[in-house]
This record gives C-alpha cells, sequence and structure tokens, in this order.
C-alpha cells in the first residue's frame, strides 16, 4: 500500500557522541541527512546550551543555515516543563502556562510545526495554552509514553480535553516504547553483567513474554532474594508494556509526530523488542503523514560494556525503515 | 546514563588559596540526556577513599561562578548544561597527598517528571601529581 510516512530523526538518538562533544550540531544533521532522514527533531535543551534561557540571534540563524545546507527540515523541539523547579512546591499554573509560551515560541523560531510536551503535563495547562499555539502556528503534543498507552485515564482524560476544546493544535506524540512486545535483549544483558543471575533473568523475561502482571512477578523475584540487579530488572515490567498498536487507529486524526524509539538495532536491521513490521502497516492503514523520528535509546544499556556508536544505529534502522515503507511488489502483477 | 562520564579523567588537582592547600577539586558531568536548571541538582557527595566529605564542603562551579549546595538549591536561571564539565571543590584544610585516590561521587537530581529523585554515582581512581 502507497504510504506519505517521512523519515526523520530525534538528535536525542546521537546523546552519546554529543554529550562528549564527538559531534557538534553540524555533525548530527549532515549524518542524518545522508542516511535520507530529512526530518529533524531537536531536545533544545540538550543541544541548545542555556536554554530556555534567551537563545542569541545566531543560534536560530546557524540552525536555519544548517537546515538549508543538509535539504533537512524542522519537525518539532521537545519540551521539558520544569514544574518541580522549586523544592517542596510544584509551579504555579500561570508559571506552568508562561514556560510552555516560552517553548511554543521558539518552536516557531526553528521553524517546527510541533513542539512534544511531557506527559505527565496536565491537561488543562495544554488547554490553557492552546490559543498561543494557534497563534504561533505550532502544535503541542502530548507525548504518549510507557507506561501510560492510548487506553490509559491520564491520556483518555487528555483526549477528552482536547476534543471538548475542538483546537486542532493540541494532539499526541506516540512513543513506540509503548510497543515494546518482547523484553529488550540489551536491557536483559546489562542486568546480568550488574549481577543479576541468570535464571531468575531468564525467568523475568519469559513473565514479561507471558504478560504476567508486573506486581507478580515483582513478588516473585522479591521471594527469590537474588540481589539488588534482579530487583532493578524486575522492576522495569512496572514501566514497560506491549499495548496493541490497533489502538492507536482511534486517535490518527490528532497523532502528528512518532518517536520511532529503539534500544537495539542488529546488524541484519532487526529491533528484537519492538515490532515496527507490525506497527507500520497500522500507520499506513491510519493514513498517517508525519514523519518517523529516530529516537535511539540503547546507549544507557550498552556503555557500561561496549562502545556506544549511535549514528550507525541510527542507519540500521533507517534502513529499515526504508524497506518496510516501500510498497511492496504485489505477488500477481497485472 | 553516562554514568561512567561523570567524573573526569582531566582536572584532579589540589586548590591553592594564598599559598595554602584548602582542598582539592575535580571536572564532573550531569548523568543526564539534556542540561538542568541548577535549584534541581539537590546533592552533589563526594568521597574519597571511602571517606565522605560533609555537604558544607562542597562548592560547584560553572562558567566563572560558584555556588554552595543550599546557594544551587535556590538558583533559578543558571544552569548545569548537557556534557558540560562542572569543577567539584571539596574545602579540606590540606587537600590530599600525592598519588592515586578513589574519587566517588554521587549525585541526586529532581526531575520533573519522574516519580522519584534519581541518584547516579561513579567511581573512579585519580592521581594528584
Amino acid at each position: 500500500m502507497a504510504n506519505a510516512i517521512k523519515r526523520g530523526v530525534s538528535l536525542y538518538s546521537y546523546q552519546e557522541e554529543t554529550y562528549l562533544q564527538k559531534m557538534t550540531l553540524e555533525d548530527v544533521i549532515a549524518a542524518s541527512a545522508r542516511m535520507g532522514a530529512l526530518g529533524i527533531e531537536v531536545v533544545s535543551e540538550q543541544s541548545f546550551w542555556g536554554y530556555p534561557a534567551p537563545l542569541p540571534d545566531a543560534t536560530y540563524d546557524h540552525w536555519h543555515a544548517l537546515m538549508d545546507k543538509y535539504g533537512t527540515t524542522p519537525v518539532c523541539h521537545d519540551l521539558m516543563l520544569d514544574y518541580k523547579k522549586y523544592k517542596g512546591r510544584l509551579m504555579p499554573f500561570e508559571e506552568q502556562v508562561a514556560s510552555m509560551k516560552v517553548d511554543i515560541a521558539h518552536a516557531a523560531r526553528l521553524g517546527c510545526p510541533f513542539t512534544r510536551a511531557l506527559v505527565s503535563i496536565s491537561p488543562e495547562v495544554l488547554a490553557a495554552v492552546a490559543p498561543y499555539a494557534e497563534e504561533k502556528g505550532v502544535k503541542v503534543l502530548i507525548e504518549v509514553h510507557a507506561p501510560l498507552h492510548f487506553d490509559h485515564p491520564w491520556i483518555q482524560r487528555h483526549y477528552e480535553v482536547m476534543e471538548k476544546l475542538g483546537s486542532d493544535h493540541l494532539g499526541f506524540l506516540p512513543d513506540m516504547g509503548i510497543f515494546v512486545k518482547r523484553f529488550p535483549r540489551v536491557w536483559k544483558e546489562r542486568f546480568i553483567r550488574q549481577g543479576c543471575p541468570e535464571k531468575v533473568a531468564d525467568h523475568i523475561e519469559q513473565a514479561y513474554e507471558a504478560r504476567t502482571l508486573a506486581e507478580y512477578v515483582i513478588n516473585d523475584v522479591e521471594k527469590m532474594k537474588a540481589g539488588p540487579a534482579a530487583m532493578a530488572m524486575v522492576t522495569t515490567l512496572r514501566h514497560n508494556l506491549y499495548a496493541n498498536p490497533r489502538r492507536m487507529l482511534e486517535f490518527m486524526h490528532r497523532i502528528h509526530n512518532i518517536h520511532a524509539k529503539f534500544y537495539e538495532m542488529t546488524a541484519d536491521l532487526v529491533e528484537p523488542s519492538i515490532p515496527y513490521e507490525e506497527i507500520i502497516p497500522v500507520l499506513v492503514e491510519g493514513g498517517y503523514q508525519g514523519y518517523l523520528c529516530s529516537e535511539y535509546e540503547g546507549n544507557r544499556w550498552v556503555e557500561d560494556a561496549f562502545p556506544v556508536d549511535s549514528v550507525e544505529q541510527v542507519r540500521r534502522q533507517q534502513a529499515m525503515f526504508e524497506r518496510l515503507l516501500s510498497p511492496k511488489p504485489t505477488a500477481h502483477a497485472a | 546514563m553516562f554514568d561512567k562520564y561523570m567524573i573526569c579523567e582531566d582536572g584532579f588537582r589540589n586548590v591553592e588559596e594564598g599559598g595554602q592547600v584548602v582542598g582539592f577539586a575535580f571536572g564532573a558531568r550531569l548523568p543526564y540526556y539534556r542540561g538542568l536548571g541548577l535549584s534541581m541538582v539537590e546533592e552533589i557527595a563526594v568521597a574519597v577513599d571511602g571517606q565522605a566529605y560533609p555537604r558544607e564542603a562542597i562548592r560547584f562551579s560553572v562558567r566563572g561562578r560558584s555556588w554552595t549546595l543550599d546557594e544551587m538549591e535556590a538558583e533559578y536561571e543558571d544552569r548545569w548544561n548537557f556534557g558540560e564539565v562542572a569543577e567539584i571543590r571539596v574545602l579540606t584544610p590540606g587537600g590530599l597527598a600525592s598519588g592515586a585516590h578513589t574519587v566517588e561521587l554521587a549525585e541526586r537530581l529532581r526531575i520533573s517528571y519522574l516519580p522519584f529523585e534519581p541518584t547516579t554515582r561513579d567511581a573512579k581512581t585519580l592521581i594528584i601529581a
């Protein structure tokens, strides 16, 4: 089936190289363009030192010059909203709204049609910024991130507020980490390196794949007295899930960007834990026309024992997307 | 994440002021995928060769400005940027003896979207020249 899905990358993916200053902003944009990932998403508090303090004009000029030079397109600015900025008290509502307006204006200056709002931001704050988002031409997308999912009451409440308000400048940005079908190998291996006995790791992995309620498995492993690494591994079950990708279909009119989360891409271009071969046909069926932005989050699982090569990992995921997005040759060509 | 990069390999030294060794210092990074406002850094704990230093002995410096940990928690403008190397200074008269030392660093951060305040740790053997 033909589709209009585009390939992009969140610069979050290259955090290992940018943190150590082995790659510059230009390097990571150039690398993305070489893979054909022409949509660029940015975590501004990562890529622009000082942000959310006002940035100099030169920063924006440089950004746009890079977009022109490499033929890339700004897609999304990921906003954080530090509502716990003050110890012991939450940021007042009006200040949260003002903080989000700074991000919306920044997204507009970057040329991003979308800004990602963290999943824990309240629906009321989003509703309050919707008129400003419309004025700036930036859609504010709440990230549907594990352990939340489209059927969780918190996301349902966001949806109700969006629909009641009727603004087309609020929506969703699902993170594909809500579709972790198999326990990620790189996680299991790291917990074993940290001292989780292999038999316990196997038990947790099997329980995950059997979809056993996390609390039951945690209780089992507590009784095994297998140590802190085993407990750390089993408690990941509280925060991860395999939701049904088809649940996106009902919300497709509000889904405008996607975090193509991945933990590992093998040399033969497979993500062992997140089944993109099942997810992409759902997006095609739903008529999704936005970007699939690679979001590599494997570095933290391998950095203790192996060199991290984010660029190669993203390249492999992009190659997988290229294959999965190509129209399939029909069996009986006329 | 980035646990093993928290303590920098370079920059471990005794600090002299007015001809006196007043403590020691080393470079450190934030174990996080973005920068963070200083008010959200709740603790920077340092131990050397198993000896922990009191919170009051710690100074945090970045881009020429310096804070105690209490001052840092009330700093709502400045930030510890992504990957930025800050200097952690520990005030202890006489500093450290020349030679190898095991340096342990723990940073506790208040991350808005997390239901707990994570503490991340690193330990390295570094040498005072």
